[in-house]
């Protein structure tokens, strides 16, 4: 039976290793109790630190999450909401915790805010807005695998790299933004836009203000729109302080100008409140004609009004709220020290960073080759010798092989502490033997996990599609 | 330079955004518009104007109420699995929820088609289940064949980001409005004169806005012509659990089931919750396919648009809930067949005739006899009448694409029987002045 292009195209993305590991994962998840020798799953960048700061607000407000609003039933005015310009309670909720995230220092005009089924749906949205099949958006590598799919699929939009190197710590320079553009202008390709995250995933630094400076005058320049994917801006838990690209739009006094309308934000509460279930995602713009018509397309992926209104009594609890924020910071702070910590144990550095729930991780010493193929060899050891689920950086588009990001906010601290002994033990053993890869003889694994390694076979064929996974 | 700039708008947007396939500069939202600046309120029984354009299902709410009210308890409240609700971010949606929404879409076909919980996908809504569909079967430029009248959403859901065309099949009321094999081949022909692609039929069963089942011979003609054409067919059986009798609604799923199977790689059915159920704000809607292909894919688009967790785990306990299910189909059945008896009558009364109609929240009212002449450019400035001096909000039937003029969806179910009353004493007195009345 005949598809369209879309559905048998394989730019869903979901051959990449960076859901194959994934499902090599979930053949064989860990699980302190029952399955202690099964892989760790640090490819998931999940809030999981600061439940129980959500769950005693739920305990002490059931109202919120039982349609009552002052002890009366608004079960149907919610039942029936399905409003595209969103509960109002919630936007302005929203828009405030959004500034407050901030540090204040700029401030959100609700109405300009479009909510979203997640920023998935808020990513693909805009760029449905913003460019035309066969246009290109243009993206600092390394990149979140997702947006492969989520930017181009469905869009048919393409994305040139903006390629940045360990050499300046992966900073975003101006030759970097000249050189991706000069590539899509030869390709024949028209730039519509520039799309960062900001704070970096995978990177976990937030953008400074000279890369700032430097998106806004060259989006000024050549006349196009830049997407600030700001979902982690609420896990920066060092200094320098999160810097939003609308402060800096404040502080150069572009208030009613041309630039101020093709800046859009993008935000969620997947990662700040980790609630990814829930599905929460936002475009936030300056411009009216992308606000009206993005609330128009979020027809096709709006918020549950039941979700909305949980959160909108929950984020207008600013007490809490402030509360929030500031202790899952500290949390995330402590997590990140453990990880950097045992990693530098084990031998092992990290980029200096300081947002995101995941470290990017150089293991360039423990490749056996400056090559990708090098760094697969290196992965799939990890995965399955080790026990570790790390996301490779070729998955990221990284330009230079050897880097991984790790996650460790998904999991508890015990867990985490473990995953650094496996990874320690890991890196010794190749210390230890004489060939750098002899460590089938010499590793010293349980006897247990040595006979596992028997029954793992790695499939990277993309014929192979017997297990489903989530993200 | 930044001065110059501020003298226009450079801002370039996508085709897309700048096309008017949104569709809202059509009267269906237009009526909505004059509706919301000057909406009837019951308590002081205004002259402001009654929403009639709403299929919304108000009937039923107090059965979900006390539902919620005996069971809130168990409807994921408690802090132990709010975490894991939470985390749930899984494209296959909650397996709970899917066995439930199976059950449940079992239970309105009477147990006569059985759902396999592995072939649900699940989408924010109807709406996004739709687009997604046509995302999947046609590519830009290709047409998907929809009976008129239709739904005058689809103009946006089916074609706005997909560039996908709809190509209509045009049906009569001389028929009741059926679908025949002529108008099939019909518009399929129009296409390939067009030079235009066609991938799959279209239909909403019961129709919205016809407000009836379709006939069991028509849909094994419709499933016939699809499978001679080798094209898909997309039911969108939103309104099922709306049929007014069980009996009388046959659902696609039950004819492939009768032929075990056969030709059902091509079948895809949607449904949601918005309607029968009364909860659009919920955002519940799902794939259901018999071609493992278009639900792997769907699956894997469906994460442009999911349902809350948080909304999957409540649905998943109320509708594994038979007893509650049970009764809640069986009630809200005989409430809108009342409310549509009431309407139907109080119209004949005014001597306006409806098609027959057995399912739904709307009537298809014909108000041809009342034009001056029989063209579109009557029908709206009868349908402008009707929203300013008689001060409802109707659908006319040009914004469903319906070829002939006077043909009006008036909704029934989203209003008290006290507002209805109403109304229909509105339609009385304007009849009446018109020396009408029969």
């Amino acid at each position: 039976m005949n598809l369209s292009s879309k559905a048998t195209c394989a730019s869903h993305g979901q051959d990449s290793s960076y859901f194959l590991g994934w499902q090599e994962y979930e053949k064989n998840p860990y699980d302190e109790v029952r399955n202690p020798d099964g892989i760790i799953q640090m490819g998931l960048a999940e809030n999981q630190l600061s439940f129980d700061l959500l769950e005693s607000w739920l305990a002490e407000n059931p109202d919120a999450a039982s349609f009552r609003r002052n002890g009366e039933s608004i079960f149907r005015e919610l039942a029936l909401f399905q409003d595209y310009h969103g509960l109002p309670a919630f936007k302005n909720a929203l828009a405030k915790f959004m500034a407050e995230i901030r540090g204040n220092k700029v401030s959100f005009d609700p109405r300009n805010l479009v909510l979203t089924a997640g920023s998935t749906s808020a990513n693909e949205a805009l760029v449905f807005c913003l460019a035309e099949p066969g246009d290109a958006f243009l993206l600092p590598t390394p990149y979140y695998p997702g947006f492969d799919r989520d930017l181009k699929w469905r869009t048919g939009v393409e994305i040139v790299p903006i390629q940045c190197t360990s050499s300046n710590g992966f900073r975003i320079t101006k030759p970097a933004l000249e050189e991706a553009y000069d590539t899509a202008r030869n390709r024949n390709i028209r730039v519509k836009g520039i799309l960062v995250t900001n704070p970096s995933n995978p990177l976990g630094i937030t953008l400074s203000d000279k890369e700032l400076n430097l998106l806004i005058n060259f989006v000024e320049s050549k006349e196009i729109h830049l997407i600030s994917d700001e979902i982690y801006s609420g896990t920066v838990f060092n200094s320098p302080r999160f810097t939003s690209v609308m402060e800096i739009l404040l502080d150069r006094n572009y208030v009613d100008t041309e630039v101020r309308n093709r800046v859009h934000i993008v935000y969620s509460l997947s990662k700040d409140l980790g609630l990814p279930g829930f599905r929460v995602g936002a475009i936030y713009s300056n411009n009216p004609m992308v606000v009206a018509t993005a609330t128009k397309m979020s027809s096709f992926g709006l918020v549950s009004s039941q979700t909305q209104y949980l959160l909108s009594a929950m984020l207008s609890d600013e007490k809490f709220a402030k509360n929030y924020v500031v202790e899952n910071q500290k949390r995330l702070k402590n997590r990140h020290m453990m990880l950097v910590q045992g990693m530098e144990d084990a031998g092992i550095s990290c980029l200096e960073s300081n947002a995101g729930l995941f470290s990017w991780v150089d293991m360039r010493h423990l490749l056996e080759s400056d090559t990708f193929e090098a760094e697969m060899e290196l992965w799939k050891k990890i995965v399955y010798d080790v026990g570790l689920n790390i996301s490779p950086g070729s998955s990221c588009h990284c330009l230079e092989p050897g880097w991984f990001r790790v996650c460790f906010a998904n999991m508890s601290e015990e867990t985490l502490n473990l995953a650094m002994q496996r990874l320690k033990s890991f890196v010794d053993s190749i210390y230890q033997s004489n060939d750098s890869y002899g460590f089938f003889h010499n590793f010293s694994v349980k006897d247990s996990r040595r006979r596992l390694l028997k029954k793992w076979v790695f499939r990277l064929s993309s014929s192979d599609r017997g297990l489903e996974r989530d993200r | 330079m930044v001065a110059e700039k501020l003298q226009y708008s450079s801002v370039r947007l996508s085709k897309v955004a700048v096309s008017e396939t949104h569709g809202e500069d059509s009267p269906y939202f237009a009526g909505w518009k004059v509706y919301d600046e000057n909406p009837y309120d019951e308590l002081s029984d205004s002259d402001g104007v009654i929403q009639m354009g709403l299929a919304e299902n108000q009937v039923s709410f107090d059965l979900v109420e006390e539902y919620l009210e005996k069971h809130s308890a168990n409807i994921g409240n408690e802090a132990s699995t709010f975490r894991e609700n939470a985390l749930f971010q899984d494209y296959h949606g909650l397996k709970s929820f899917r066995k439930a929404m199976a059950s449940f879409m079992e239970q309105i076909r009477g147990g006569r088609a059985k759902f396999d919980p592995d072939k649900i996908v699940i989408t924010a809504g109807a709406t996004a289940a739709n687009e997604l569909l046509t995302f999947i079967l046609a590519d830009p430029g290709d047409a998907l064949l929809i009976p008129t009248p239709y739904y005058p959403g689809f103009d946006r859901d089916l074609r706005w980001r997909t560039g996908v065309n709809i190509i209509p099949i045009h049906c009569k009321s001389s028929n009741n409005f059926e679908i025949t094999r002529e108008s099939l081949e019909s518009a399929y022909d129009e296409a390939e004169s067009k030079n235009v692609k066609v991938r799959g039929v279209l239909i909403t069963n019961p129709s919205n806005p016809l407000g009836a089942t379709i006939a069991r011979p028509v849909l094994e003609g419709i499933l016939e012509f699809v499978t001679r054409k080798n094209i898909h067919l997309v039911s969108d059986e939103i309104y099922s659990g709306s049929a007014f009798s069980s009996d009388e609604f046959v659902s696609i799923s039950e004819i492939l089931e009768a032929r075990k199977y056969q030709e059902s790689e091509r079948v895809h059915i949607v449904y949601s919750l918005s309607k029968d159920l009364g909860l659009p704000g919920f955002r519940v809607g799902t794939i259901y396919s018999y071609n493992d292909h278009v639900v792997k894919t769907a699956r894997r688009m469906s994460s442009f648009t999911l349902i809350s967790s948080q909304t999957q785990q409540l649905l998943a306990s109320m509708l594994s809930d038979r007893q509650f299910t049970e009764s809640y189909i069986k009630t809200n059945r005989e409430r809108l067949k009342k409310r549509q008896q009431m309407i139907v009558s109080g119209l004949e009364n005014s001597g306006i005739k409806c098609l027959r109609g057995n399912a739904g929240l709307f009537c298809w009212m014909n108000l041809n006899p009342l034009l001056n002449e029989c063209t579109k450019e009557q029908e709206l400035e009868l349908w402008k009448l009707i929203l300013h001096e008689v001060k409802l909000n109707i659908s006319p039937g040009s914004s469903c694409h319906c070829s002939e003029p006077g043909w009006f969806r008036v909704c029934f179910a989203n209003m008290s029987e006290r507002t209805l009353e109403v109304a229909l004493k509105r339609i009385h007195n304007f009849m009446s002045s018109r020396n009408l009345c029969s």
